[in-house]
């Protein structure tokens, strides 16, 4: 028994088997209860140790060889796994909610398993090969075959495909520049093009276009799991970079790239959300700000930064459950999502609304709500090291705050007698409920969470430490 | 490589590309496309053994193959003309910049890749630039897709020269095999009818 055949291939073959299963509710508890087992075997059952059950014992042992090559799942990592799959359990239990499940689960557990492969693979470089391969799976995901592709999908394709090239390429180069460290010219170059890669396939401005439109023509659950995994996971591809290669970690330059980028980011989401008449783009830019505060969080002494980032992670998961499940139930009583078309429609569908209203306050960061603990500490430590950072966040974190103030106003702006009704099924208003419960839980005692989060930095081999 | 052999090679890409980009017909643009790949299968055995560049090869035909069947089972009067800008003679000269590159930026990028060969480096600039060109012109499904397929076939080429793992050339050609899989996916749903939607899935 091995971690990568529990945690990657297990998991994969067993969401090639669930594309059988045509019941809604029987894909989604299915899919959210293995995706539960597989966060709860990851946290309590030890990697690389004699576990006895009864007259038998087991050892799960970390690694696995594939053609040559290795997929390794270190004891430190299991964390990380409780994290990823605790998530998806959460996302696959609203896709029935949302009423998503068949398009949802069978692809998202795959796509799961193949991004927990790409943490997993070894050398760490072809992670980039593993993404493109959750790239091509996402098209089906968020299209339909029955509906004409929008400009949205066709960008998302080519960005992404594009950063893996990029991401190969620049890891050849950084080896050749451990090996000469003196040579300045090949450093710059390969920085060069390991940012690009990274600009690719983290979305960063410019190269965010994408992601408006494509939650403004696809399914928006389907888009907000995306929208979870995919940054969340090259994340820690890109934290990994950072902790392998000593000049990169050493490097001054690096630290303002991600500084200016994040912030850039940042600023632009914010000021676009607040300008926007269409929720869904509003849910967009959100996310957009989201990898913005994640880059900032790299940008600070990794002791410090890298525990907030991993405090980032649980915030963006629920904030975004909530948001794109609100989104969808939303979407199906309204004929669009723009302004227009969404007024008053908190008289219709209330929890709906709430839950819009709250995700989107807690990406912002307002206070007792999830996102708030995290970017308290982040725009703390960006204060310490430079007023002028911390005041460019606090632009962006304003814009962010005018767009969830706006949607507020918007969604609530009905005729004087028009009644109340409440528009959710049962299920939609539990799983909201559950959800808009949990982002106060995390708003009220971040240190609930501590438990996962507190060793996840091992993982690291020099970050965080 | 003999010299001849070389000048071959960078002529039958820089055909198959420049044809890609001017060619207004599918079925050129498959030919072409499978053209192409006997110009990478030759630039990649520089550095990999036959049986891996092999690989390369047919896994780019049974791509073409995909794309070609597909449309194959798409109307005429569907297909959208939205090749911005129209003009062939625009794509010539964007072309003609791209080659300039390429055959500038060779010698430049060899030392960098531990020196793969001027050819091998020249070949995949060319696929590469004229893939982006591709890329950067069109918004069809087909045709992003035969772009994509381009870059990679230029970046497969390069990256050959220094990586010549079994891992890596299999992972390359799923994703190969799975580009054009997507790529007749969004063809198929671009051309579907409207009435013929079921309930929201």
């Amino acid at each position: 028994m091995n971690a990568p055949t529990i945690w990657i291939i297990g998991p994969a073959i067993f969401a090639i088997l669930l594309m059988a299963i045509r019941n809604q509710r029987a894909l989604s508890f299915v899919g959210g209860f293995v995706a539960v087992l597989l966060a709860l075997t990851a946290q309590f059952v030890p990697m690389e140790e004699a576990l006895r059950l009864g007259s038998l014992s087991v050892r799960i042992e970390s690694s696995l060889n594939i053609l040559g090559r290795e997929l390794l799942i270190r004891p430190e990592e299991g964390p990380l796994l409780t994290l990823i799959y605790g998530a998806t359990a959460l996302w696959f239990f609203g896709a029935e909610a949302s009423k998503s499940a068949l398009r949802l689960v069978p692809p998202g557990l795959l796509i799961t398993a193949l991004m927990v492969a790409s943490i997993a693979v070894e050398p760490f470089l072809y992670a980039a090969l593993v993404i493109e391969m959750v790239v091509l799976l996402s098209v089906p995901l968020v299209t339909s075959i029955y509906k004409p592709p929008g400009k949205g999908i066709i960008r998302f394709l080519i960005y992404q495909t594009l950063a893996m090239p990029f991401v190969l390429l620049s890891g050849w180069l950084l080896a050749g520049v451990e090996a000469s460290p003196g040579n300045l010219a090949l450093a710059g170059q390969s920085a060069a093009i390991l940012g690009l890669g990274f600009a690719f396939l983290l979305a960063i401005f410019p190269l965010y276009n994408w992601i408006p439109m494509l939650l403004e023509e696809a399914p928006p659950f389907a888009v907000g799991f995306l929208l979870w995994i995919m940054p969340t996971v090259t994340l820690i591809f890109g934290a990994g970079f950072i902790d392998r290669y000593s000049w990169l970690r050493s490097s001054p330059q690096l630290t303002t790239a991600l500084q200016f980028s994040g912030l850039l980011m940042l600023v632009t989401s914010g000021i676009w959300a607040a300008f926007q008449n269409h929720i869904g783009r509003i849910m967009a830019y959100g996310s957009i700000a989201e990898t913005g505060f994640s880059l900032l969080a790299l940008s600070l002494d990794m002791r410090l930064g890298i525990p907030i980032l991993f405090l980032l992670f649980p915030a963006r998961a629920l904030g975004l459950t909530v948001w794109s499940l609100s989104l969808t139930i939303i979407k199906e009583r309204s004929k669009s999502m723009r302004f227009s078309d969404v007024r008053g429609i908190v008289r219709t569908v209330p929890f709906a609304s709430a839950g819009l209203i709250l995700a989107s306050l807690s990406t912002s960061g307002f206070p007792l709500l999830a996102g708030f603990p995290a970017r308290l500490a982040l725009w703390d430590a960006l204060a310490r090291v430079s007023l002028g950072t911390a005041f460019w966040m606090g632009i962006g974190v304003i814009g962010l705050f005018t767009a969830s103030f706006r949607t507020m106003a918007v969604l609530s702006m009905a005729d004087e007698y028009t009644g109340w009704e409440v528009g959710e099924n049962w299920l939609q208003g539990i799983m909201l409920g559950l959800g808009v419960t949990g982002l106060f839980i995390l708003g009220l005692f971040p240190q609930s969470v501590q438990y996962f989060l507190a060793n996840l930095p091992s993982m690291f081999e020099h970050l965080g430490r | 490589m003999s010299p001849a052999v070389s000048w071959v090679v960078i002529a039958l890409i820089a055909i198959t590309s420049l044809g890609i980009l001017l060619v207004r017909d599918w079925r050129w643009l498959i030919i072409y496309l499978s053209a192409q790949y006997i110009g990478v299968f030759i630039l990649a055995l520089q550095h990999l053994p036959l049986s891996m560049a092999t690989v390369k090869v047919i896994t780019g035909w049974m791509g073409a193959a995909i794309l070609g069947m597909t449309r194959s089972n798409i109307s005429e009067e569907n297909e959208m003309q939205s090749v911005l800008p129209q003009g062939r003679f625009f794509r010539f000269i964007a072309a003609g910049f791209v080659g300039l590159l390429a055959a500038t930026g060779a010698p430049r990028v060899d030392p960098m890749m531990a020196d793969a060969g001027i050819v091998v480096s020249a070949g995949s600039l060319l696929l590469i630039g004229m893939g982006l060109l591709h890329l950067s012109i069109t918004d069809q499904a087909m045709r992003v897709t035969v772009g994509l397929l381009t870059v990679l076939a230029g970046f497969e080429v390069l990256y050959a020269a220094v990586e010549n793992s079994i891992l890596v050339a299999a992972l390359l050609a799923i994703i190969n095999l799975g580009l054009a899989l997507a790529g007749a996916y969004l063809m198929v749903a671009t051309n579907v009818d409207d009435e013929n939607e079921p309930e929201a899935m």
